[in-house]
């Protein structure tokens, strides 16, 4: 391709969307995949579902990736969604080469694939492993944790979309207390997912005292842009947490994919934080706080919080939630450090 | 113990010989008794069963001696050492050795000796020297050589005294 | 050079000078002195440009094997038990990428009970995961085959377990040939991989395959393993001419010339069974060994021309398939399909349990008045089994049998083995 990308002359549709990969923005402020001459590591085609949070994060996370080593990586996927969408035989949508092995090793692969690179003298290579949140807080998690220990030159993302979809959407240890899931029925007297469950694994990857920990959103491009290249600007263990909205298994319309991204962290129910050796060095001031029922009404996965008295007590226990974690990462100071 | 059947293997295969080392295979921890064999031939070991007719015998401690069966499938033709200062007659023993030659018999200082030499109360090597002397299957060299490098350096050497020390005191008496 | 070694250790110096690039490993007993070995020849830099990684799992060593094989370096690790087990479905996965791994297993059995001596139970239960199986017999062997099996993985792109029992080889100190640098590399040539993750030439591996393929993907993977039928004497023959030594191929023939009684086994149990056949010469007995060293693949066509002569086969094995018998007597029954000679099953060794040549003969002896029953397990103490059998069927709440069965033995000795 040539030309400057701000010649570019394309008939935008999504006027006031950030979607188009912020063509309308002030350059300095465009992503990556505003650019013409963009990467692109998963091209087109592809079968995933409209309005795929994780198909989104997927590609501008590993097209940040690309740019920031000049091509040079190697994938790693778990089983899951991203993979089986991806590269349904014999048709493949990876333009970088890519390696799935198995749903619970993602991790290891890419460690070995990082000790191929160091001792084959081409440590210039760099490995980027992924997984859906079941690959990598439940089934991936013992390789993951093995693989930040040993603190492998490896930058491990995760795709969360709060369950198993790819099997039909069932609990996983990031499921959100109440959030229904097939394994989690709306039935019962305490419908949904339980609450103290669960857990945070941004949290436990700091604890791992790793160089670089991040939470991103798609609802943040931008951000989650910036964070994988400085994650790839350091060597070590990374991991970036990575909130994907799943239009099919919150019951949410696939044109909220963003919307819903955004309420989650606006809401303080997903907090975006960075983190270098286990200490936190930075968070995304909520621009404007919603309360949790504006991220959770458009989800059917939360339907049963609307329909009966018991709800309210419910809701207000999420909020509580929300609230912690504003308090905990210092979410309500003052915005201007805020995206876009 | 373990060890001690390592050297003697080595011991013999320096000196041409085919040697078949192995422990008794246990999670044991430390103290615990344990049982190592070694098979020695001119020819190709191809047996893998466990020792269990001995044609020689070596006890490291003795206080296992009234606890197990030690002496089980132990032939009185065969050879009998024990890490002990005393007599067979004074450890209880005197009936059973009757009927071993006189010459394939003996208590060893070993510990003793390996405190002397070493510094530590670890008898095997002072025992290995005294099987080269009682059953002159390997010689004291080859022992002083398996041992030097089992450990090198002062350990090596204060070792390969011990057995010595050992060796010399048995075939003098 | 001749020397006197741990096999574990003759192993550990084998793999060193197959020049590996990537060694990973979790400890599990008995292959603990393999890879501890390998640690310090890396470290002393004995083993140059290798990574030593330790895992925290069996099931992250061989996924890291995965990741570093499909990246193109030469892969190395260990295992045994409980640990292929909880590898199992990298086993079966690093097959499917054709990635060629070379991986001891220090043969053990598989709990419960939990047991760490050595049977066939644990690379017999993967025996099926498209991987090519070798059986040493000796530790000159287990040393080779390593060597060997670098060289067959690589040219087949398939997985290699060379498999060694625990402890009876592992830990025995024996006389091994240790080759030299120059032997080993005249015979092994640096991996050069079929597919490799490289930016430059990006593939995909691992894409999911349907049904409209998956058959033809299976059946290619069983067609290499058919290869390796014809590739591992070749490499038998390249070993031999380079190192003087006739190590590996499919199955070590002993003395069957005119035996009539062919006892077929595996790994180091045929040392003690060659001793009892030359015995059993003596009184004129017309009986040979057969022990297999490819079990994966099953060289079922070269068996049955080794065994035509025979006229009773005992197949003696160190693994048990609960609710059927010998898994192994079953494969030479297959090789003798249409034929008629009486296999006998012999399970024999189960965790550990000495194997001796005074109840080989025994056995021998039975099976040749035609009075061993099929499947037949050597020195099983039948009384204890139908006391705890009855205890069992009479009580709802009968403990757990392994206690029981321990309690019926009495109070322990140190044993022999």
């Amino acid at each position: 391709m040539s030309g400057k990308t701000s010649e570019q002359k394309i008939k935008f549709y999504q006027k006031g969307t950030f979607t188009v990969g912020n063509r309308l923005v002030d350059e300095a402020r465009r992503s990556v995949q505003g650019s013409m001459e963009r990467s692109n590591a998963i091209t087109s085609g592809h079968r995933a579902c409209q309005g795929c949070g994780e198909a989104l994060g997927a590609r501008y996370a590993l097209d940040a990736a690309m740019r920031a080593t000049g091509g040079q990586i190697i994938a790693v996927n778990a089983t899951g969604c991203l993979e089986v969408f991806t590269t349904p035989y014999p048709e493949t949508s990876w333009q970088v080469p890519w390696l799935h092995s198995l749903f619970g090793n993602a991790a290891a692969v890419a460690s070995g694939v990082a000790a191929a690179m160091r001792v084959k003298g081409r440590e210039q290579v760099r490995v980027v492993a992924q997984g859906g949140d079941g690959g990598t807080t439940d089934i991936g998690f013992g390789c993951l944790s093995g693989m930040f220990e040993r603190n492998d030159d490896v930058l491990y993302i995760c795709y969360d979309n709060e369950a198993y979809m790819n099997t039909g959407v069932q609990r996983s240890s990031a499921t959100p207390p109440t959030a229904r899931t097939a394994t989690t029925p709306a039935a019962g007297p305490k419908p949904g997912n339980v609450f103290g469950t669960g857990k945070n694994l941004p949290l436990i990857a700091m604890a791992h005292n790793i160089p670089y920990v991040a939470t991103a959103s798609v609802a943040h491009l931008h951000d989650l842009e910036r964070k994988v290249e400085k994650a790839m600007a350091i060597r070590g263990a990374r991991y970036i947490h990575v909130f994907v909205p799943c239009p099919l298994g919150w019951g949410s319309a696939s044109h909220d994919t963003i919307r819903l991204a955004r309420l989650a962290s606006e809401c303080g129910l997903f907090p975006l934080f960075e983190a270098e050796h286990g200490e936190i060095t930075g968070s995304i001031a909520i621009r404007r706080k919603v309360p949790v029922e504006d991220y959770l009404k458009p989800q059917k996965r939360f339907a049963h919080l609307f329909k009966d008295g018991d709800g309210i007590e419910r809701i207000a226990r999420l909020q509580r939630m929300a609230d912690a974690n504003i308090k905990r990462f210092d979410l309500q100071r003052d915005a201007k450090e805020a995206p876009l | 113990m373990v060890s001690a059947a390592e050297m003697l293997s080595v011991a013999a295969f320096l000196e041409g010989n085919h040697a078949q080392a192995f422990p008794s295979f246990g999670s044991e921890r430390m103290g615990a008794p344990v049982v190592a064999f070694c098979r020695l031939d001119n020819k190709e070991i191809r047996l893998r069963e466990p020792v269990m007719t001995p044609d020689a015998l070596i006890v490291q401690d003795p206080t296992l001696l009234h606890q197990v069966d030690l002496f089980k499938g132990l032939d009185t033709r065969g050879y009998l050492l024990i890490n002990s200062r005393r007599s067979y007659r004074d450890l209880g023993l005197g009936d059973y050795v009757k009927k071993f030659p006189p010459h394939h018999i003996c208590t060893v200082a070993a510990t003793e000796w390996a405190m002397e030499y070493v510094g530590r109360p670890l008898p095997n090597v002072a025992l290995l020297g005294a099987f080269a002397a009682v059953t002159r299957r390997v010689t004291i060299d080859s022992v002083t050589a398996a041992v030097r490098r089992k450990f090198p350096g002062k350990l090596g050497g204060g070792n390969a005294a011990a057995a010595t020390k050992a060796y010399n005191t048995i075939r003098t008496n | 050079m001749l020397e006197q070694i741990e096999g574990s250790h003759a192993v550990a110096k084998a793999i060193a000078l197959s020049r590996p690039e990537v060694i990973c490993a979790y400890p599990i007993t008995p292959q603990t002195h393999i890879v501890e070995r390998c640690a310090e020849l890396i470290r002393v830099g004995a083993i140059r440009n290798c990574e030593f990684i330790n895992v925290e799992s069996e099931f992250a060593a061989l996924s890291v094997a995965i990741g570093s094989s499909a990246a193109g370096a030469r892969t190395y690790t260990a295992t045994a038990s409980q640990g292929l087990l909880f590898m199992a479905e990298a086993v079966y996965n690093a097959a499917g990428l054709g990635l060629p791994i070379v991986m001891t297993i220090g043969n053990r059995a598989i709990g419960a009970p939990i047991n760490i001596w050595n049977d066939h139970s644990d690379s017999m239960a993967l025996r099926d995961a498209g991987w090519i199986q070798l059986h040493a017999e000796t530790n000159q062997e287990a040393a080779d085959l390593h060597i060997q099996a670098f060289k067959l993985a690589e040219r087949l792109s398939a997985p290699v377990m060379v498999c060694m029992d625990g402890f009876i080889l592992t830990h025995a100190y024996e006389r091994v040939e240790i080759p030299t640098q120059d032997q080993v590399d005249a015979f092994l040539p640096p991996y050069r991989p079929r597919q490799i993750l490289d930016p430059s030439d990006p593939y995909s591996i691992g894409a999911m395959v349907g049904p409209e393929a998956f058959m033809e993907v299976r059946y290619l993977a069983h067609d290499k393993l058919l290869q390796a039928l014809g590739v591992i004497p070749e490499i038998q023959k390249e070993f031999e001419d380079i190192f003087g030594r006739d190590s590996g191929g499919l199955f070590h023939s002993y003395r069957m010339e005119d035996a009539k009684t062919v006892v077929v086994t595996m790994g180091s149990l045929a040392g003690t069974v060659k001793d009892l056949v030359d015995d059993l010469h003596k009184d004129g007995a017309r009986i040979g060994v057969i022990s297999l060293c490819s079990y994966r693949p099953f060289p079922l066509d070269g068996l049955r021309y080794a065994l035509r002569g025979a006229s009773k086969v005992i197949v003696l094995e160190k693994s048990l398939a609960p609710g059927f018998g010998g898994v192994l007597a079953s494969d030479v029954r297959m090789a003798l399909q249409g034929v008629d000679t009486h296999v006998h099953t012999v399970i024999a060794g189960l965790g550990g349990r000495p194997i001796t040549r005074k109840s080989l003969a025994r056995m021998f002896a039975r099976a040749e008045r035609g009075e061993l029953k099929d499947p037949h397990f050597l020195d099983l103490d039948l009384d204890i089994v139908r006391r705890e059998i009855d205890n069992q069927r009479g009580q709802i709440t009968a403990g757990p049998i392994a206690e029981n069965i321990l309690r019926e033995i009495g109070p322990c000795t140190p044993k022999a083995v």
